[in-house]
Parts: structure tokens; sequence; C-alpha cells
């Protein structure tokens, strides 16, 4: 029976495209708006590239964006890096408002903000490999992972997850290396991160980071920033990770892991115990969960750089997996796409969208389904 | 061969294969013998390029054009006039707007865009700390006054409006981990639709599409929609001598019906194609094309700088650093200007401004100046 379908399909292989195309437009398209100019600035202030952006209780968006490559000081013992992104607040008029952590020791490549339900501002540096959290003045309360001493030049190692895999990582499965920054992709059981990409909190307040590029793990603390675990390494087995890109919690601690390499969501219980999977919005390289009673997930379907012809569009998912409907492509236009990097959702249906491609925030209005 | 050539191509090849063992030094410290094989190829790509192209690296080309007419001019060399404070460094890039204001893309410690107004007075900066700026090569400004910077350092094409917020970036600063070992000496990648190789220059056509010189690294010209969306490709990420085939183009331009004029610096010529990048014709009497302008107007005129090598050797004063007046379709109408740190002469022209082609900007790499030249009426012949 396999073999004669098989024959059947190379006979005709438009069936396998009808299939697909089917299955495609089984996928509702919601109606939007986007405001793709919100933010207003003044000349001193740069945009670059726009990692993450996140909303408080009060409506103030938080940008962390690249305003430059980290610069290495030559003529030292050492090469050592320095500065390279910077994180603005704005109010819900999208007006600046100040900035935070200027010339902070790690802010080197942005990758994410994310605001607490106690309006603490926490940003995660992909070059530093550290979680900072700032108190809602703007204060640093808190550290997770430590900075490189020095850098190595020319760069670290090439991405773990990139094009046709890495040395070290790239799709290798086996046991995790014991402690410390073991070789990329081996989700060292260690406090330190290699190119996290998230942070997100369950209800008593522990925290969850993503880890990310280099390991590919999600790494336990609590609410005070002790160590308590870490799970998964890469591979593609349940479980395991190939470029962990996001993360989020629902109300119940279940955690939505955004396992970009392997084009799927994952989702865990707090300790790890897998649960089940959502594997048909394409790779998810940006996730949020929406607060209130019935809580939706977002995730972006994010293009590459060098690819806007393909993909960019984002979902609206139940937490049960059932996808409600999609919206958007990859594009340099208003209600277009470029490389989403972060998604805000605090309010259903009026998302903020953070663009690495366009360098720019997007305030998305969903028009709500009939 | 003579015993120069000989020396550059050893110089090229040896430079070359020591990048390569460095890399292969590097990745083996960190990954053990994973990445052998792009060491070898690098190293067979490093003796390609000293056989086929290592003599004419440091090269420069006399015009075959004989007997041209002189085209007398004036200068202003002093025409910028900089608050305390500011300098420029080398100038890559000037172009004017609508209302004679002009704009210099400059390396200094910084890259940095300059605005001026006609009578040289600074304006302002535009772009200051821009994630894209990095090692400027090119500004240009469109027909609706948006200025547009070219940066070789990151890779990217910003697009400013006239107030000088970004609206629109073309190609991608490559990532900061994967940084170092994305541009290099070596085989080159292959030319992406939307990645840029040191890109050079870029220019519109009347419907607003996009044409991008792409550059260093790759040897093509782009073309995109006003979007930026990719619509087509002459060249690849391969140097050639075809006629569709291109070799470090530098500068670019279009006419009013769409054709592309292209500085195709290290094939010793201009070529122009159609606007779907077709090829159409070669001029390849006017020395080493490095940058091209095209005036606006009811009769277009096409302007292409012989520059003068950094790197001279002696006696490369005597034949380089002129420029040619033309017209489209290649006949040439008189050059002006010759090498010289002097005012008046020109060190190293990278880029020209030419909205009115009696009145020539001038940017010099090497004299870390703008210069604005009154060309004359000719003599009769």
């Amino acid at each position: 029976m396999r073999g004669y379908m098989k024959r059947f399909l190379q006979m005709f292989p438009g069936v396998v495209l009808l299939a697909g195309m089917q299955a495609a437009a089984q996928t509702p398209e919601i109606a939007f708006d986007s405001v793709a100019n919100l933010l207003k600035y003044p000349d001193n202030v740069t945009i670059g590239e726009v990692a993450g952006v996140a909303t408080n209780s009060k409506g103030d968006l938080f940008v962390y964006t690249r305003t430059g490559h980290p610069t290495i000081s030559l003529g030292t013992s050492r090469p050592f890096a320095h500065g390279g992104s910077r994180l603005y607040q704005f109010d819900k008029t999208g007006k600046f408002v100040r900035e935070i952590g200027q010339d902070s020791y790690a802010f080197l490549v942005a990758q994410q903000v994310r605001v607490d339900p106690q309006d603490n501002i926490w940003i995660v540096d992909q070059m530093s490999s550290m979680v900072i959290k700032f108190d809602p003045a703007g204060r640093v309360q808190l550290l997770l992972g430590r900075k490189s001493e020095s850098e190595r030049v020319p760069s670290n190692p090439p991405p773990a997850a990139g094009r046709g895999g890495a040395p070290g990582g790239g799709g290798a499965e086996g046991p995790p290396a014991r402690g410390g920054r073991g070789p990329a992709g081996a989700g060292a059981q260690s406090d330190l991160f290699q190119r996290p990409t998230d942070v997100a909190w369950d209800a008593a307040g522990n925290i969850y980071v993503a880890d990310g590029y280099g390991n590919a793990r999600v790494a336990k603390f609590d609410k005070n920033g002790k160590f308590i675990k870490s799970w998964g390494f890469r591979g593609t087995a349940q479980g395991q990770f190939n470029s962990v890109r996001g993360i989020a919690l629902d109300a119940q601690g279940n955690v939505y892991v955004a396992d970009a390499g392997n084009k799927r969501i994952q989702i865990v219980d707090g300790e790890g115990n897998f649960k089940s999977q959502i594997d048909n919005v394409g790779a998810p390289s940006a996730v949020c969960i929406t607060p209130g009673s019935h809580q939706y997930l977002y995730s972006s379907n994010s293009n590459p750089a060098e690819d806007i012809d393909n993909g960019g569009e984002i979902y609206k998912v139940e937490l049960d997996g059932r996808i409600v409907g999609k919206f958007g492509r990859a594009g340099k236009l208003p209600k277009e796409f470029g490389t989403v990097n972060a998604i805000d959702c605090r309010r259903d249906n009026e998302l903020y969208v953070g663009e690495i491609g366009n360098w720019r925030v997007q305030k998305v209005i969903l028009h709500p389904s009939n | 061969m003579t015993v120069r050539e000989r020396r550059a191509r050893i110089s090229a090849t040896s430079h070359c294969v020591n990048y390569c063992l460095r890399i292969v030094i590097d990745l083996y410290v960190m990954f053990g013998h994973a990445y052998s094989l792009r060491w070898i190829s690098c190293i067979m790509s490093c003796i390609a390029l000293g056989l086929l192209s290592g003599g004419t690296l440091l090269a420069q080309t006399k015009a075959k054009a004989q007997n041209v007419p002189e085209i007398p001019f004036d200068t202003i060399p002093n025409l910028i006039k900089l608050p305390p404070g500011l300098y420029l460094g080398e100038s890559m890039g000037v172009a004017t707007n609508s209302k004679g204001h002009f704009f210099v893309y400059t390396r200094s410690a910084n890259t940095r865009l300059f605005e001026f107004d006609q009578n040289g007075n600074y304006v302002r900066e535009i772009g200051a700390g821009n994630y894209g700026f990095e090692f400027a090569h090119s500004v240009r400004v469109d027909p609706e006054d948006n200025i547009w910077v070219v940066d070789e350092g990151t890779n990217m094409v910003i697009k400013f409006n006239p107030a000088g917020r970004v609206v629109m970036v073309l190609g991608h600063r490559p990532d900061v981990i994967a940084g170092a070992l994305s541009t290099t000496v070596g085989p080159a990648p292959l030319a992406g639709k939307y990645i840029l190789g040191r890109p050079t220059d870029v220019a519109w056509d009347p419907q607003g599409d996009i044409f991008v010189s792409d550059g260093y690294v790759n040897n093509r010209v782009v073309k995109y929609d006003k979007n930026g969306r990719f619509i087509t490709q002459v060249g690849s990420e391969k140097a050639g001598t075809g006629k569709t085939e291109l070799n470090l183009p530098h500068g670019i331009a279009v006419d009013a019906k769409g054709n592309v004029y292209v500085a195709d610096r290290s094939n010793h010529r201009l070529q122009v194609f159609d606007n779907d990048l077709a090829f159409k014709a070669s001029y390849d009497n006017i020395g080493d094309s490095w940058t091209v302008c095209v005036s606006p107007g009811p009769h277009q005129y096409l302007f292409t700088s012989n520059s003068n090598p950094n790197g001279n050797a002696p006696g490369s004063w005597d034949i380089t650093g002129e420029i040619y007046k033309m017209e489209l379709d290649g006949t040439i109408l008189g050059r002006f200007g010759h090498a010289s740190k002097q005012a008046g002469g020109f060190q190293v022209v990278h880029m020209m401004d030419c909205r009115n082609p009696n009145e020539i900007f001038v940017a010099e790499i090497e004299s870390w100046r703008v210069q604005k030249l009154m060309l004359k009426p000719q003599a009769a012949k």
C-alpha cells in the first residue's frame, strides 16, 4: 500500500501541492491594522534593530534595541567589549520618556525585554549572556549569568542554530556536559548562559530563562535568583531543543518553549516534564501569552534576514494548540514584518511587535473575528 | 608580467594564505578538525586569487581615449564651513538635494553624515549613532529628497526621509557573534537576495525601483522594487569579465529611461544595462571607472572618474585622476582635472554629484574635503 501511494505521488506531485495549499487555506486570516510610526523620540535617541519590546501595567513601552556593535579595546591585556545596545522607555502614546541603564556593563547585543507583574523591567542580552532585573525606577535589582571578562577576536563561535549546523552543537544528541560553559548545545547544569534569548516567571515568582542559541535548554531559578535546575539539550526528541528562541508561561504554570530549530512549541510543566507540543506554526521565534481568564498564545514564524519573500506571519493560538488564525507576512511596509523578535500581548488583540529587520516597533490592532 | 605585478601577485597570495592559516588555527582551537574542508577551499581560492587577479589588484589604467579636449573649470576648495570641533575624515560620498543643500558621508572616528546649505554652512548631523553606520561608502538623494546612505562596514543601505529619520533599510548587518567571518577574503558566500556584501552605491529609476551596486564581496547589481522586494540582478558573487559579469561594481547611476550605468572598476570599464539589467553597452576607453553620475534634465550627461589609486606607484599620477564628461551613448565630450593634492586637482575621487552638469561636487578619499567645480564652456573645436 505504501509503495503504491509513493508511486502515485511521484506520478501526480500536484496532489501534494494541492493538499498543502488546502492546509494553508484552513488557517483563517485575521484582519488587522497597524501603527508603524508609533515611537516619537528626540534626535539623540537612536533606534536600530528592535530586539525586545514590552509594556508595563500603565501601558508604558520598553524597547531594547541594538544601536551599534560592541567596540573592542585594542592595546589591552585581552580584548574587552563595550556597548552596543540601549534600553528606552516610552509612554503609551509612543512619546519618549527616558533611557535606562546607560553605559551598562552588559548591554552588548540586545535580545529581549520583558516586564513582570510588579512592573520590574527585565532585559536579556545575547552577547553578555546576562539577564538583568531593573526595578520600576530603573535601578538594577538582580543579575543572572555573568558577562565574559574578555572576547575572542575574531568573534565567538558561529551560532549553534545557524546555517548548516555548527561544530560542537548542530544536531548532535548527547548528554549534558558537567557544569561551566561547555561546548555549545550541551545544556550545561550551571547558572551561566550561552546566548540566552528570553525570560518569564510563574505565579510564585520563579524565573525561567530560555538559553538559548548556545545552550539548548531552559534554566529555572527561584525568585531570589538561586539556580534550581535546568532541562533540555540539543536534539530533536521530546524534551530536547534546537535553538530555544522564546519562553512564556500560562496561569497554571505551564511553560511554552519556542523550539524554533525544531519548528515547534513544546509545552512542559514547571519541573520540565513534557506535556505536549504545537507543531503547525512554522518556526516559533517570538512568543507571548495574554493574561486574563481566557488566555491566548501568539507565535511568530519570523523570516530570516536573508529572505523577505516567505514566512513572517504571526499565529494566534488557543493554549490547547488549536489555531485561531494568522496575520501578516514578511516585508518592509506597514502591516508587514521583518524578522520579528518580540511580541507583547498584555492586551489581547492589541500587540506590540519588535522587528529586527525593519528597525521599528509596530502596534498591531487585530479585528475581532465575526 | 612586470616585476611589480609579479610582486603584487606574490604579496596578495601570501597575505591571503596567512589570513586562511589564522582562521584555521582559530577554528581548530575552538572546534577541533570540524572545519578542515573550509580552510582547504580558503587556501585554494588564495592561490586562484594570486594567479588570476593578484597582478591587477594594485594596477591603475591609463585611459585609451586620445586627444580628449580639456574642459576648463574653477574650484571652490574651501566650500565647507564646519563649526568648531567638527571635522571631516575621508570624504566618501557627497550628494545635493533639490534645495541645493548637500550631504557628506564621511569616515571620521565614527562614520557620520552631515548636511550643509548651498553656501557650505553646516546645517546638522543626521543619523548620529545609527546602527547602520560603520564605514561610509556613498550618499545619494532621491527625487523626493530622501537621503540614502550605503555603508560597506555594515552591509546596509539606509533610507532617511528629508527630516532625517530612518524609513527603510536594505540588507542586514551581520550579527555580532557570526559577524567576523561573514565577509572575508576567501570564497565568497552565495549572493543572497537580501544580503549585501560590502555594497558601494545606490540609484533609482523613474518608477522608484532601487538599484544597488554590490560591491566588494559580491560582484553584481541588484534591482529591488520601491518597497525593497528583490526583482532581479546582473552579475553574481563571482567576479568576471564577461558582458554580464562585473569585477568590483563601485558606483551606479540611472538615466531618465531607466538605463543603468555601472562603474565596473576592476574591469577598467563602465557597463550599461537596460532597466531589466540586460546588457546594452560597454565603455572601456575611460580608464578605471571608479564612480559615475548622470545629470537630470532634457539633455542628460554621464560623468565618470578615472580616479588615481590608493597606494600610488611612481608615475601613476601622470596617467590618472581625470574626470570624463560623456553623452549617454558613450561619446566623450571632454575631460577635466588631474591627480594632485592641491585644490583644483583630485586625490582619489570617490563620488560626484552632477545635479547641475556645470557644477560638480567632488568627494575625495585622500584629501578629506569636498570641492565644488564650476565647469566653463569649452573652446570651440
